[in-house]
């Protein structure tokens, strides 16, 4: 199966990426990329480091907040968390995302 | 993040940076350990996951992007640049600001002065409601004028109070100065008459005590006095217990009943009041205990009213030509005679805005200060041409850099605001600057302007007004010098830049240093040209500007007066309240005959006692000395025709000796003798205009002439017995005017008031001290002032002294910025053409020849800015016309000097680097191309 390409993936990112810290909890930059990849059964691959400046817009659209904590192997890492607000807007994307979807299915169903 | 974090986070980038990097460096150390786990060896784990991560460094800039304000960053980094190539040119830097410094100061005092004098508005509550009260001109209004704005008789006044409809209130004052001490040298304070409203219709109240009000001012005129905020707080210190306490005005006491704020300077723009006290007390002081206020032929009062809502200037005006009529009629004085009262009832009154104040400054100073504000605004124009060609020149040298920059995608206008980052922080830097020159040369101007008699007072406090000038000034300047060079150096085509010959990528140092861009320099360099000429011709128009102004001083300080000024100064007594006058008075203090005859007697012993005085050559006494701002006229008929219907002439009065003393001629005739005394026949001494006027030129003496009188008098009949040399009697501007002198000795009222002038053969110093005591032997009681009578002269001509100063002070300036432009310019052109000059010499071409080929472009500039100088020069003349003296404004004798001026160190400047040119070795010239 073809690998998503990284154009429409950034698209659907933020998506993705709320839905990620709602379910999972905090989560550092790293551990965002494992989970995505993991759980798309490696479907979904994307630059890794092109995560960083969508998490950096969320924080500053108010839908993540970030804090640095110490992990257990005593490094320092940045740890995102999703907000009241990141619910509301995680709401208001999967909503959109569905009807994109839907829609598309049913344009493709037509013959 | 909210914007303030953001914009923070412009000015700590390493912060920044360093949270970002650990934040990565977190993300690579986490993949790295994972592939490490799997089998990967380190150095192989560690370069998969920069792989993976991606380009480090655009993700780092992107999510560096997101935490900052850009505009705000790109903003820093411009201004960053742009102040570190400022501190890599340190010459070039220090004169910019510096020139811009001093042109945006320059133009900022000015502005500052006009402002002040000009624009702003009274401080008193709504100023554009106040309407000045005056009559249309060609009134008739014969009789005694005090002070420069009186217009209008008591009478008049209350009439106008009494009919007019058009203003909520009406108020009439009147400057004086008031003598504060008891004898000896008078010390003045600037006063006012003003009328009960005066106060309350301006909108002005007391911060401390009460101001006057219309109880005030009434019959019984219980007078107090209210002073200004600097008066109380030069007389009083600031004392709050200053209230209650007595001013001796002229010798009459006043209580202190209140102190106005600071604001309040009074009715003159360039005057400050000191102490106010009603109309009423004119009759107080008044030495015949009646004073100005029934005289129907006193025009001593200056009347403001407000206007009511609604009311424009001009209904104002038509109500006032309305009730003028009547106004005429109920106050038609007794003694004019029929065409006389002909022409007074026929009087209008009209209105006209005030709301700026009054002021005798701005009338003299209006038009020069005007044109010095264009003159400053020319020398920064040529200022900015200057730097202008300066960052064209530099911008030049640049063209690979930007050409290389434009190739591989820099936008051309953010080229151009890193370009424009430059001139902006020239401009702020010479603002900022110059704002404080300003204040300083302001403040110059307004010392320069003063002379101890007369001092202005001028609002100088920066206000909104000035400081967007100021703005405006130095954002016009920064677009001027800076828009054009950034936008031409961006907008060219990067291939012609690029297509330079190959030495030039190869060695750019020496190519940079030769300029040899021959393509796109040239065009860029007409415009260069174009710029000097430019500032040659504006250099001339000011140089012009300043010959004019220059001569016309001259011409005034050499124009003979008509007597000697030097080594004259005059002494003015006052013996007012003494008991040597009072003795002679009757019970009720009104001037008989024996108080006459005792004054006579006075004059005569300090005239003697004058004369006495080693060191003093003659003395003379004079009602009115020259040029002194005083003046009294008649009409007169000659041989018999009677004078009212004759011609004006002016008066004045003196004692034998005087002409002596004075340093004029008696043409013909004799001087007055103690022969002509009251009881011998009236005898009189005119001047040349007068014979020119009156007799065709022919020799006056033995002819008689008649002066008006007033209506049932007889006209009094003068003998002339003398002829003398013409001499100023206003001014020193005006041409020589017809004057008749009258004895003193026949001075059938002679006042409690004299004036003497004396001649010293020594330095007048000890001179002044004997008479001030031989005086006080007199009385004590006796005010005496001291006048040098040359520094009277100068003093009228402050203003012409001020043009002068700053016209030839601007010129100088103007003519050296655009000789530094030429030789820019010049110098330029002899690196651009390095090759051509070596090919030419290596052929045979003489130093001489090199020179001259150098100089032939100078001269073509020149020639150029020269002709179009002299087009601006005569165009622009004729706003100076009225300030000028014995001068026409297309004078051509000045034109041709400024020319020639301009022209010989215009072509020194330009021969310095022909010659350098010429001398130099034509081999590394040949070599680097």
């Amino acid at each position: 199966m073809p690998k998503s390409r990284n154009d429409k993936l950034q698209g659907t990112l933020t998506l993705l990426v709320l839905r990620t810290l709602e379910s999972r909890g905090a989560l550092h930059g790293y551990g965002l990329c494992e989970h995505i990849s993991q759980v798309s059964g490696e479907l979904l691959e994307m630059e890794e480091g092109s995560l960083y400046p969508a998490l950096h817009r969320m924080e500053q659209d108010g839908w993540v907040s970030s804090k640095w904590e110490v992990t257990d192997k005593g490094r320092n890492a940045k740890v995102y968390a999703i907000t009241a607000q990141g619910k509301r807007q995680l709401a208001d994307e999967q909503q959109s995302w569905d009807r994109l979807t839907s829609g598309v299915k049913r344009v493709l169903r037509y013959s | 993040m909210p914007w303030y974090q953001r914009w923070r986070n412009v000015f700590r980038p390493e912060k920044l940076n360093a949270e970002l990097d650990q934040e990565f460096q977190y993300h690579l150390a986490e993949t790295t350990d994972r592939l490490v786990a799997e089998g990967l060896p380190r150095e192989e784990a560690v370069t998969e996951a920069r792989l993976r991560l991606g380009n480090y460094s655009i993700q780092k800039e992107s999510t560096r992007d997101m935490n900052i304000a850009v505009w705000l960053d790109s903003t820093r980094a411009d201004i960053a640049y742009g102040l570190r190539q400022l501190k890599l040119n340190p010459g070039f830097t220090t004169i910019a600001v510096l020139s811009l410094a001093l042109g945006i100061g320059a133009n900022a005092a000015i502005f500052q002065l006009v402002n002040a004098i000009r624009l702003k508005t009274l401080p008193v509550q709504n100023p554009q409601e106040l309407v000045l009260i005056d009559f249309e001109d060609g009134s008739v209004r014969h009789g005694s004028g005090w002070g420069p704005h009186g217009i209008a008789s008591y009478p008049q006044w209350d009439q106008i109070r009494a009919h007019q409809q058009a203003f909520s209130d009406v108020m009439a004052w009147h400057q004086e100065l008031f003598n504060l001490a008891m004898g000896g040298e008078p010390h003045y304070a600037r006063g006012m008459y003003v009328s009960g409203s005066f106060f309350r219709g301006l909108g002005v109240s007391a911060i401390l005590g009460r101001t006057l009000t219309e109880r005030d001012d009434n019959d019984a005129c219980s007078a107090g006095a209210v002073i200004s905020y600097a008066f109380w707080q030069r007389q009083f210190l600031g004392d709050a217990g200053a209230i209650g306490r007595k001013l001796t005005l002229n010798g009459y006491p006043f209580p202190v009943i209140g102190v106005t704020p600071p604001s309040f300077f009074g009715m003159e723009v360039g005057n400050q009041y000191d102490v106010a006290i009603p109309i009423c007390a004119d009759r107080l002081l008044a030495k015949d205990g009646k004073g100005r206020m029934p005289l129907n032929t006193g025009f001593w009062l200056a009347i403001i009213g407000r206007l009511k809502p609604e009311w424009t200037v001009a209904r104002a005006t038509a109500h006032l030509r309305a009730i003028s009529p009547e106004i005429m009629r109920a106050t038609l004085p007794t003694r004019y005679r029929t065409e006389e009262a002909k022409g007074y009832l026929a009087n209008k009154l009209k209105a006209t805005e005030a709301g700026s104040g009054v002021s005798g400054l701005r009338t003299e100073y209006e038009r020069p200060l005007w044109l010095l504000l264009a003159t400053t605004g020319l020398v920064l124009l040529i200022s900015c041409a200057n730097l202008a060609n300066l960052l064209l020149a530099r911008a030049a040298v640049r063209e690979p850099e930007i050409a290389m920059r434009l190739a591989i995608g820099a936008l051309r206008w953010r080229l151009v605001r890193q370009l424009l980052a430059e001139s902006v922080l020239l401009a702020a830097a010479g603002a900022v600057l110059g704002a404080g020159l300003a204040l300083i040369i302001s403040r110059s101007l307004v010392l320069l302007m003063s002379t101890p008699n007369n001092q202005v007072f001028v609002d100088l406090a920066p206000d909104w007004r000035m400081l967007a000038f100021t703005a405006g000034v130095a954002t016009l300047t920064c677009l001027l010098f800076g828009l054009l060079p950034a936008v031409r150096a961006a907008y060219l085509s990067p291939a012609s830049a690029m297509r330079a010959p190959a030495s030039a990528m190869r060695a750019p140092a020496s190519a940079m240093r030769a300029g040899t861009r021959v393509t796109s320099g040239r065009e860029r360099f007409s415009f260069r040209r174009g710029l000097v000429a430019t500032q040659i011709a504006i250099s001339l128009v000011l140089l012009f500007g300043a010959f004019l102004f220059v001569r016309t001083l001259n011409n005034l300080v050499t124009e003979d007066p008509g007597f000697k000024a030097e080594g004259i100064f005059a002494v003015e007594i006052d013996f007012g309240k003494s008991a040597v006058d009072y003795a002679a008075r009757d019970a009720s203090a009104i001037e008989t005959q024996r108080s006459y005859d005792k004054r006579r007697g006075v004059y005569h012993e300090i005239s003697d006692r004058l004369s006495a005085i080693p060191g003093v050559a003659s003395v003379a006494q004079v009602d009115i000395t020259p040029v002194s701002g005083n003046g009294w006229d008649n009409l007169v008929g000659v041989d018999g025709a009677a004078a009212v219907n004759g011609k004006d002439c002016n008066f004045d009065a003196l004692s034998p000796g005087y002409f002596k003393t004075m340093g004029t001629t008696v043409l013909a005739g004799r001087e007055f003798n103690d022969r002509d005394t009251l009881s011998a026949p009236k005898v009189a001494i005119v001047n040349e205009t007068f014979a020119r006027t009156f007799f065709g030129g022919a020799n006056p003496v033995g002819h008689t002439f008649r002066v008006s009188a007033e209506a049932g008098k007889a006209e009094p009949v003068y003998q002339i017995v003398g002829l003398v040399r013409n001499s100023k009697y206003h001014d020193l501007r005006e041409d020589f005017q017809p004057i008749a002198f009258l004895p003193k000795t026949q001075d059938e009222t002679p006042g409690p008031g004299a004036t003497f002038v004396v001649r010293v053969a020594v330095p007048p110093g000890p001179v002044m001290n004997a008479a001030k005591n031989a005086i006080r032997e007199m009385d004590p009681a006796i005010q005496i002032e001291f006048h040098a009578l040359s520094l009277q002269l100068q003093n009228s001509l402050l203003r012409e002294k001020l043009m002068a100063t700053l016209s030839g002070g601007f010129g100088f300036l103007a003519a050296v910025l655009a000789l530094l432009g030429l030789y820019g310019v010049i110098s330029y052109t002899v690196a651009q053409r390095r090759n051509e000059i070596g090919v030419r010499v290596a052929l045979g071409a003489t130093r001489a020849n090199v020179v001259g080929l150098v100089m032939r472009e100078a001269a073509v500039l020149l020639g150029v800015g020269l002709a179009a100088g002299i087009g601006l020069s005569l165009w622009a003349g004729t706003a100076a016309a009225t300030l000028l003296f014995g001068l026409k404004p297309h004078d051509l004798a000045s034109l041709t000097a400024a020319a020639a001026l301009l022209a010989s160190i215009a072509l020194l400047a330009s021969y310095i680097p022909a010659r350098r040119a010429a001398g130099a070795d034509p081999m590394p010239a040949l070599r680097s191309d």
